[in-house]
């Protein structure tokens, strides 16, 4: 009996611990990478390494100002498209996807969700730079909007099936529209949940890297125009971490260091901004 | 074509005045279930009209297709006519939403807008309508709230969530929102059925104030308080209307056998 009870005590033990060497086997590279990402980063930063464009080899390093030009424009433009399309695409699956077209379209977005970035950069390719005749920020746009539609028409959805049918029925019957119910009745008490998936996916196009070899290419200038290459973080880091120039791969860690640092205030950032009165 | 027409003439003429709704052969199914069975009940104007029966029986569907609520639900059909002032509410050429308009609801569960103060709660049907134009908001806010008796405990704490309040205040609040649109008629399913006694009882009260200015029906699982509020009541059962008539006539001298068993507790 004795016996018995001690077994079961030391079974929970060792689940408990087998739960948490996990979470520390899952947490130590992370912490590693950042703790890299910091130690050898950091002190690349300056005024000059964040406004500079890239120096010449042996002169002086110069900065990485071209590629954080690069990402926000990016960024900017691909929430410019892609936010909006998503969103409403969600609002089609979760209020009116009550047929088969849209179960047809919610696997499709499903499997766009987990589509490897390398062939949206291709479609964005063939489709955009074939096109238009070149290498573009709108074509870089284009391809990360590609990644990020099918992730905030997802988290949309899931976000608006959360919303309890008590909430729409009270403003339907009070003889509003559908339209108007969703608009405003429905999305505002998603909000919480539509922020955090939007901003995780904004997050996470603003690391793609491979969509945006086929399509902004990269170069060492300023932005030069929307139909024309630009230079982006991740591809900065790419390119210098395959130098050989010790001073280039420093520069790689400071713009590591600087695309993490920019995610993680539009998170804070976006966070703050929609902070409603009604926040739990 | 003619035939319709002369049908649709002789429901009007049968229509009394003092006649608000009437239902005539409506049917309801939910997919294959059949929840409604061949209901004719007529509500009185400025009468408070109570459906009672055991759960299941169709007194919540009933009641959704007297505003059209009943066909939100994917399975939902239904066959039959339902006459508001004498024309049939399901007629091609009507909307819902304009019947909603004119047929408030209050829900089982107080369900204010999470998101909205006690003061946008209220106006909510106003705004959320496009029906704001020309009138005084403070004014309805106001007006409902004190209609609903609330007013005087919420009036300082407007602006706060229409979440933050009671159970039994978040009905009265629902109650002022659904108010605030002047509708012709208010439906209730069950809607003190989350609530304690206290806030049972002044919700009672309210409901035979509001009868006055307004034509109500209530769905309600207590025989107790479908005798203390209402003038009619009417018995439902399987689907279907097992009989209907002035409350003190249905609760003292019931015509229908199960009527009786179930008012005396032997079922339900």
């Amino acid at each position: 009996m004795i016996n018995n009870y001690a077994f079961r005590k030391f079974k929970n033990r060792l689940f408990f611990v087998l739960c948490l060497a996990c979470v520390v086997i899952a947490i130590v590279p992370l912490l590693s990478i950042l703790y890299e990402v910091i130690a050898r980063g950091a002190p690349q930063l300056s005024w000059e390494f964040l406004t500079q464009g890239p120096g010449t080899i042996g002169v002086s390093a110069g900065g990485i100002g071209p590629a954080i030009q690069g990402s926000l424009i990016l960024i900017g433009l691909t929430s410019l498209i892609g936010i909006p399309v998503g969103i409403l695409s969600g609002v089609y699956l979760a209020e009116f996807g009550n047929n088969r077209y849209a179960s047809a379209m919610r696997t499709v977005n499903d499997v766009l969700t987990e589509f490897p970035s390398i062939i949206v950069g291709i479609t964005a390719f063939s489709v955009v730079v074939l096109t238009m005749g070149s290498f573009s920020a709108i074509a870089g746009a284009v391809a990360l909007s590609f990644i990020l539609i099918p992730v905030v028409a997802r988290t949309t959805e899931e976000s608006l099936k959360l919303v309890p049918n008590s909430v729409r029925e009270a403003s339907l019957a009070l003889g509003a529209h559908k339209w108007r119910t969703t608009l405003s009745v429905v999305l505002p008490a998603a909000k919480s949940g539509l922020v955090t998936g939007t901003l995780l996916a904004v997050a996470r196009i603003a690391g793609e890297t491979a969509p945006l070899i086929m399509t902004v290419l990269g170069n060492t200038y300023f932005f030069q125009g929307f139909g024309q290459p630009m230079d982006a973080l991740p591809l900065r880091i790419w390119r210098n971490a395959l130098q050989p120039y010790p001073e280039l791969q420093a520069q790689g860690w400071g713009a590591a260091l600087v695309l993490i640092l920019i995610v993680l205030a539009l998170n804070i950032g976006v966070r703050l901004a929609s902070r409603g009165r009604f926040r739990k | 074509m003619n035939s319709k027409e002369n049908t649709e003439k002789s429901y009007t003429e049968q229509m009394r005045p003092d006649v608000k709704m009437q239902s005539i052969g409506l049917n309801a199914w939910f997919g294959q279930k059949q929840a409604l069975k061949d209901i004719n009940l007529t509500v009185k104007a400025n009468a408070v009209t109570a459906i009672i029966g055991p759960s299941g029986c169709g007194k919540s569907t009933f009641i959704r297709t007297l505003n059209r609520m009943h066909e939100l639900v994917p399975t939902a059909k239904m066959s039959g006519q339902v006459l508001l002032d004498g024309k049939d509410i399901y007629a091609d050429e009507v909307d819902p939403v304009q019947i909603r308009r004119r047929v408030g609801m209050v829900f089982q569960k107080p369900n204010p807008f999470p998101t909205m103060s006690i003061y946008d709660n209220v106006a909510a049907g106003l705004k959320l309508t496009g029906a704001k134009k020309g009138k005084n908001l403070d004014e309805v806010v106001k007006r409902s709230l004190e209609q609903a008796t609330l007013w005087e405990e919420v009036k300082d704490d407007l602006k706060k969530p229409g979440t933050s309040i009671s159970g039994g205040q978040q009905q009265r609040l629902c109650i002022a929102r659904a108010i605030a649109l002047q509708p012709e008629v208010i439906l209730m399913d069950e809607p003190c059925s989350a609530l304690d006694p206290i806030a049972t009882a002044k919700i009672e009260e309210l409901i035979v104030n509001l009868k006055n200015d307004y034509t109500v029906v209530i769905v309600t699982h207590s025989m107790q308080q479908a005798a203390r509020v209402s003038d009619f009541t009417a018995f439902m059962y399987l689907g279907q209307l097992v009989e209907f008539g002035e409350t003190s006539g249905v609760f003292e001298n019931p015509k229908n056998e199960l009527t009786e068993k179930y008012i005396t507790g032997k079922f339900g």
